[in-house]
């Protein structure tokens, strides 16, 4: 049998593991771009203030992408140590976007971090200019590549089971690619990057604009953070993921738990902005929107949000189809050549994931009775009222953002960005905001597919290594040494170059042509015209 | 499946080949970084002269990195049940792999915010154990493989390993260990002498002879241990085009066995010749303070030495000690044909923009770094 402890000890390192890393992701993704366009104005214009204030905002990236580097590697060998038959089930599929990630992306970005730091006195303004862009770039296309990975894992589309490799297999890599789950969270996860990295620069502007210190700098910051923060949060909502969960059923029963929904609503579902729940788990009191509901979730006013209840009776009937398939499936392994058995696992081999449901409760799946039928059915309820909360509380952060940005945006606008100090120190003191509202996404989106690794394919517990209770504890507690005491390090650090500030350095310029190298770039007008 | 241009044998095999590439390619780039990691705190002795190294390697060192993330990725797209076993099997060499790499990027960028002495230093230590250990540990995981791993396979594919951290210690896995760290090591050296100058550069050279000289004899012994070694061999039918089921071979366990390839295919022999060939002349090059044939020897070294335990193990991937049918081969623990073929249309696309790319990154970083140099760019670690 599966130990239970070990699989939990799994979880809570792969999330904090996981969570950390995401910490510095998002600034990573907001700022690389940030600094790309204050570096654009600073090529453009010529003025040297906007270097300065890229090279500022730069060592702040640089501290947060060292971390990024140090937790990320971890995550690339994870699934292999911990979640080792996940890596067997799976790999054929999710390992080919973790590769090109790899390819695409992460030797783009960091190939090109060198030269941001390093190549200021060695490229032309142009040259470096591009360097900073294809960080950017590749920072971005990571995302895309790792949240195609994370989009198959909550809507696995494009593969189907093989059963004389025990796998799941590539069927259709263009769907796996254009799935729409992972479409939807590739842009609501950037542009979630995008308002940390606005809210990060905007903060520690009006922190200085506060004090009356590098007013020039914190300024020119602020209002290139407020207008990109304002199109970054309301892209984030507009574009929130949601509109992709109502693909698979699963994923609707992840949307019936954030809305706390037991039962089927009629279209258009009310939405309850608060609620608590009585001693059955079920809402007691709560307060409802009429009709909003079922226009977040289902983008219209006729479609029925579906409700637990009636989801774990259809998940019910799913697992008795996946004992069916899972039989077939012992069938083929004892004889390859067994045909009716074949025939029966094309029947129900999209079950097959239910089936595995009742792995925690007999080894022996074709005998559960009906009691253990009814547990696991009541297994694919993921715990609903952390859901709830959590989603409220990133929706509410959400809508906060758009107010926020807008708000700074018209008093960039109209120049009257430092009148009111109080509002400075309190912008100043949101900094954390937005990974309050990112980390809740993670735990929404990956807590609401449980009891799935894979949506319907494989259950978590199935999934991890055979490891022993001292390896996770030993590996555990050396991660939250090492990352609390680097994490101290990392915020003393930083505090440190924000009290210091953008400082003035005088670039030795290319000159001669040892050290003048953008002759390696292709001359095109544009290089001959700017690069001067 | 027929669709794909190119049969499933071909592709088991190319990757089998882009996976040793990957991984040579890793211990050739990152190795530059590690092995000045491992030597920094002998190479160099003040301040400034480590600040030199580490700048050395500084502008270079993420992108060598993304070698080993992308070899990792690559197991776990072209051989996930390789990836599923040896990660999992091997699961605190890696916790203790991980602790050391995760020390580097924060090292690099942290230690030079703060003057303070025991801050630098205490960071020093840090990208010492972040280039050695994993080094090391490196070797030690290809010692073990060559003694089989202790794991076996259910009839649903899940993996059970039946070792335990210390057993990993075993004196054979112990000299591969060192073999690669002797080699990290000699590649660091040779990054050194290339890029600095004076005492530095002098000093280097000195240690590139010794540890290119230990990397020699410790290959040698190598070699020869593993003729006393049990060799695994496949005693039935291999079936090249079929479905992966590692249960489906048998195994003999004969000793010497790992050196039959090389009966079998001569010119595997080119491997050995050329870790002895291109480490002696990286001997030679420090010898004669040749700069640019030293990391090129060494390189070609390293090639040779990590191409040798990859031929010997051929076809194997990770045998198994306890149950030597379970052991993994490119044959039987490959992706799907359809996988393996999108992740080479995507390799064919994007390795040469890496390599070029690459190219062009360290020609901007190109020339001898010194204290003097290190002053301009308030970057600079």
């Amino acid at each position: 049998m599966i130990d239970m402890t070990v699989v939990e000890l799994s979880r809570w390192q792969f999330a904090a593991t996981a969570m950390y890393h995401f910490i510095f992701v998002p600034l990573t993704l907001g700022l690389s771009f940030l600094m790309a366009i204050m570096e654009s104005v600073y090529v453009m214009t010529g003025r040297e203030i906007w270097r300065k204030a890229t090279l500022f905002w730069g060592t702040l990236f640089g501290v947060n992408f060292a971390m990024g580097v140090a937790t990320g590697i971890v995550m690339e060998f994870q699934f292999g140590m911990n979640w080792s038959y996940y890596s067997h089930y799976v790999g054929d599929v999710f390992g080919a976007p973790l590769a090109i990630e790899g390819l695409m992306a992460f030797f783009l970005e960091a190939s090109f971090i060198g030269l941001f730091f390093f190549g200021w006195d060695r490229l032309s303004k142009v040259g470096h200019l591009v360097v900073t862009w294809l960080v950017a770039l590749g920072t971005n296309l990571s995302a895309l590549w790792i949240l195609i990975a994370n989009g198959w894992m909550q809507n696995p589309v494009g593969s189907k089971f093989n059963p004389d490799t025990m796998r799941m297999e590539v069927t259709d890599f263009v769907a796996v690619l254009f799935n729409s789950v992972a479409q939807a969270k590739f842009v609501h996860t950037v542009s979630a990057g995008y308002v940390c990295g606005a809210v990060f620069i905007f903060a520690i502007s009006a922190f200085y604009l506060a004090r009356g210190k590098h007013v020039e700098i914190a300024k020119r910051s602020m209002v290139v953070a407020a207008s990109f923060g304002l199109a970054a949060s309301l892209s984030v909502v507009v574009l929130g993921d949601e509109s992709g969960y109502v693909a698979t059923e699963h994923q609707k029963m992840k949307i019936a738990a954030i809305e706390a929904s037991f039962h089927t609503e009629p279209a258009p579902a009310p939405w309850t902005v608060l609620a608590f729940p009585g001693s059955d788990g079920e809402p007691i009191w709560q307060i409802q929107l009429p009709w909003l509901g079922g226009l977040i979730t289902t983008r219209s006013l006729e479609e029925e949000l579906e409700g637990i209840h009636p989801l774990v009776d259809r998940a019910e009937e799913r697992i008795r189809s996946g004992m069916i398939a899972y039989e077939a499936l012992q069938a083929i392994r004892a004889d390859a050549a067994d045909q009716s058995a074949r025939a029966t696992f094309d029947q129900h081999w999209a079950d097959l994931g239910y089936g595995l449901l009742l792995k925690r409760y007999r080894e022996d799946v074709g005998n559960a009775t009906d009691t253990e039928i009814a547990m696991a059915a009541e297994d694919t309820v993921p715990d609903v009222w952390p859901l709830f909360w959590t989603f409220r509380i990133m929706m509410g952060l959400g809508f906060f953002f758009i107010a926020f940005f807008a708000f700074w945006f018209w008093k960039a606008s109209t120049g009257k960005l430092e009148t009111n100090k109080n509002l400075l120190w309190l912008s100043f003191f949101l900094l954390p905001t937005p990974w309050i509202a990112i980390e809740a996404g993670w735990f929404i989106a990956e807590f609401g597919r449980q009891p799935w690794v894979v949506e319907g394919v494989l259950p978590t517990f199935y999934a991890a290594s055979g490891l022993n209770f001292w390896d996770l504890v030993i590996s555990l507690t050396f991660f939250t040494l090492l990352y609390t005491v680097l994490f101290v390090i990392m915020i003393w650090l930083m505090v440190r170059i924000v009290k210091a500030g953008p400082k003035d350095h005088v670039f030795h310029e290319p000159q001669d042509e040892d050290d003048f190298v953008v002759a390696a770039l292709p001359v095109t007008p544009m290089t001959k015209e700017l690069g001067a | 499946m027929s669709t794909i241009p190119l049969d499933y044998e071909a592709l088991r095999l190319i990757w089998w080949l882009l996976l040793g590439i990957l991984l040579i390619g890793f211990a050739i780039m990152g190795g530059r970084d590690m092995g000045v990691g491992a030597l920094l705190p002998f190479a160099a002795r003040t301040d400034d002269e480590r600040r030199v190294l580490l700048n050395v390697v500084g502008p270079t060192w993420e992108g060598n990195q993304v070698w080993l993330v992308l070899g990792g990725g690559a197991i776990f797209a072209a051989f996930p049940p390789l990836y599923a076993v040896s990660f999992s099997g091997f699961y605190l060499a890696m916790i203790v792999i991980l602790l050391a790499l995760i020390l580097r990027p924060v090292g690099f960028k942290f230690r030079g915010k703060i003057t303070d002495k025991r801050w630098r230093d205490a960071w020093d230590w840090a990208l010492f154990v972040g280039g050695a250990v994993p080094a090391l540990i490196f070797g030690v995981a290809v010692g073990n493989v060559l003694l089989g791993a202790p794991f076996h396979l259910d009839g649903s594919m899940r993996a059970f390993y039946t070792g335990n951290f210390f057993q990993l210690l075993m004196p054979f896995a112990l000299l591969c260990g060192l073999v690669s760290l002797a080699m990290i090591a000699t590649q660091g050296a040779a990054v050194i002498a290339g890029r600095t100058e004076g005492v530095l550069a002098e000093r280097a050279r000195r240690i590139g002879m010794g540890t290119g000289l230990a990397t020699i004899a410790l290959f040698a012994i190598g070699g020869i241990w593993v003729g006393f070694l049990d060799g695994h061999v496949i005693s039935s039918v291999t079936a090249p085009n079929a479905p992966i089921n590692p249960l489906a071979k048998t195994v003999d366990l004969v000793r010497g066995g790992w050196l039959s390839n090389y009966t079998t295919y001569p010119w595997m022999l080119t491997a050995p010749a050329l870790g002895f060939g291109g480490m002696a002349l990286a001997v030679l090059s420090f010898w004669t303070r040749w700069r640019v044939p030293a990391l090129l020897a060494t390189s070609i070294g390293i090639t040779g030495i990590i191409g040798s335990a990859g031929l010997s193990l051929y076809p194997f991937l990770l045998p198994s000690s306890t149950v030597p049918q379970a052991g993994l081969t490119l044959w039987d623990s490959s992706s799907s044909q359809m996988t393996l073929f999108i992740m080479l249309v995507a390799t064919v696309i994007f390795l040469p923009l890496i390599l070029a790319y690459t190219a062009w990154v360290f020609r901007v970083m190109r020339g001898t770094v010194s204290p003097q140099s290190i002053t301009k760019n308030p970057n600079a670690y």
